[in-house]
């Protein structure tokens, strides 16, 4: 049974709010077209644009509704899955020793892709291969709790720059460089406009972040529940009526590569916790 | 999958200390009151009840009704009387049950 995505509610209660949006829109397309970078010193996660309440949501392992998720990922990395009869530990081990720091280099390049995956994409390959398992779909419950649980292992260390360590993700991340700034959807916005050029200040009461990619998989507090980056990425598309690009889709990589080499250096909090 | 729960308190405290007990169990608290895209209503899937009891006897009871968060938090105190076991009991729609115990130490 498919749940009416809250997300899409804002959608259908858009009549009333026309007059704010027609004001939202022309105040938008007064702005320059061009964003430039923020500098590197001036960068802030998410975190920083959060009340007292929420953080201390996330600082607090037992008040961080994500700390369940990483509690069933951690269950499911021990169990035996697929016609290999395999689990996750019998080849990785313990994983607060081996996927130290592994969520924070992807998405990395994928030789048999020929392009960027990412962390929830390589669980998905691995399961495939070496588990030979049916697959997980994306934001099923199963692969939010092993990425929540993988990518908490990366908490507290800086996010790598894939793109120096493999010179072969360079073009993908020009692309991703040009979907990030591409004015797109029924108010031709681009995503640079808000979170380049206007982080900080608000948006319908709500403060706009820089858009760092440093807490993935986190629990939203809008959503009720654990989700990744393309299902965030496909909630900013609806809010700037652009049409989403389906689960898994190359944008979103090329778009994750991007996001993850603009906050290279910072540090990782995954699972955060979000407004 | 059975739903995941999360405890915490100090495992070891004084006697007649005020302790605090935080818990949190993974729930989706449907409201009864959504629908699918479909537009069937998607039935009403909560917890109902909350139970800690200190060595079979009850310190804190909460009801629980629609419209609460998902993965319900729910912090309360209570005072360390006895080493003993504290057992946790969350009961809700569709049979749902779920059961944890720890023990504590009072010294």
């Amino acid at each position: 049974m498919t749940a009416f995505p809250r997300e899409a509610f804002p959608r259908l209660r858009g009549e009333k709010r026309r007059p704010a949006l027609a004001a939202a829109a022309a105040f938008l397309f007064a702005l320059p077209a061009f964003a430039a970078d923020i500098p590197l010193p001036d960068r802030r996660s998410g975190y920083a644009f959060m009340g007292p309440d929420t953080r201390a949501m996330q600082d607090d392992d037992t008040q961080n509704p994500a700390t369940l998720a990483v509690l069933e990922g951690e269950a499911l990395w021990a169990r035996k899955a697929g016609a290999a009869g395999r689990a996750c530990a019998d080849c990785h081990g313990d994983a607060r020793e081996s996927m130290t720091g592994a969520a924070a280099r992807y998405p990395r390049f994928d030789d048999a892709s020929a392009g960027p995956i990412d962390l929830e994409g390589r669980i998905m390959q691995c399961r495939a291969r070496r588990q030979e398992a049916p697959p997980l779909a994306r934001e099923s419950r199963e692969l939010l709790a092993l990425s929540a649980f993988v990518a908490r292992q990366s908490r507290g260390l800086p996010v790598a720059d894939a793109v120096a360590a493999d010179a072969r993700l360079a073009p993908f991340l020009e692309r991703g460089r040009a979907l990030f700034r591409r004015r797109q959807g029924q108010i031709a916005l681009s995503c640079a406009q808000c979170h380049d050029d206007n982080w900080g200040k608000s948006l319908a009461g709500n403060a706009i972040p820089q858009a760092h990619p440093t807490g993935y998989p986190l629990y939203r507090l809008e959503w009720q529940s654990v989700g990744s980056l393309q299902r965030r990425l496909r909630n900013c598309m609806i809010g700037m009526r652009a049409e989403p690009y389906a689960y898994g889709a190359p944008e979103y990589l090329d778009l994750a590569l991007y996001l993850a080499w603009r906050a290279r250096g910072m540090t990782m909090e995954a699972p955060a916790v979000r407004p | 999958m059975t739903a995941q729960a999360l405890i915490h308190f100090p495992k070891k405290a004084r006697r007649g200390e005020v302790i605090e007990i935080r818990t949190m169990i993974s729930h989706p608290m449907e409201t009864g009151f959504r629908r699918t895209q479909q537009g069937e209503p998607i039935p009403r899937n909560i917890i109902t009840a909350f139970v800690c009891r200190y060595n079979d006897v009850e310190v804190f009871r909460a009801d629980l009704f629609p419209a609460l968060t998902a993965n319900p938090f729910l912090a309360f105190h209570t005072v360390a009387a006895e080493s003993g076991t504290l057992t946790f009991t969350w009961t809700g729609d569709d049979g749902f049950r779920a059961e944890e115990r720890a023990k504590i130490e009072v010294g």
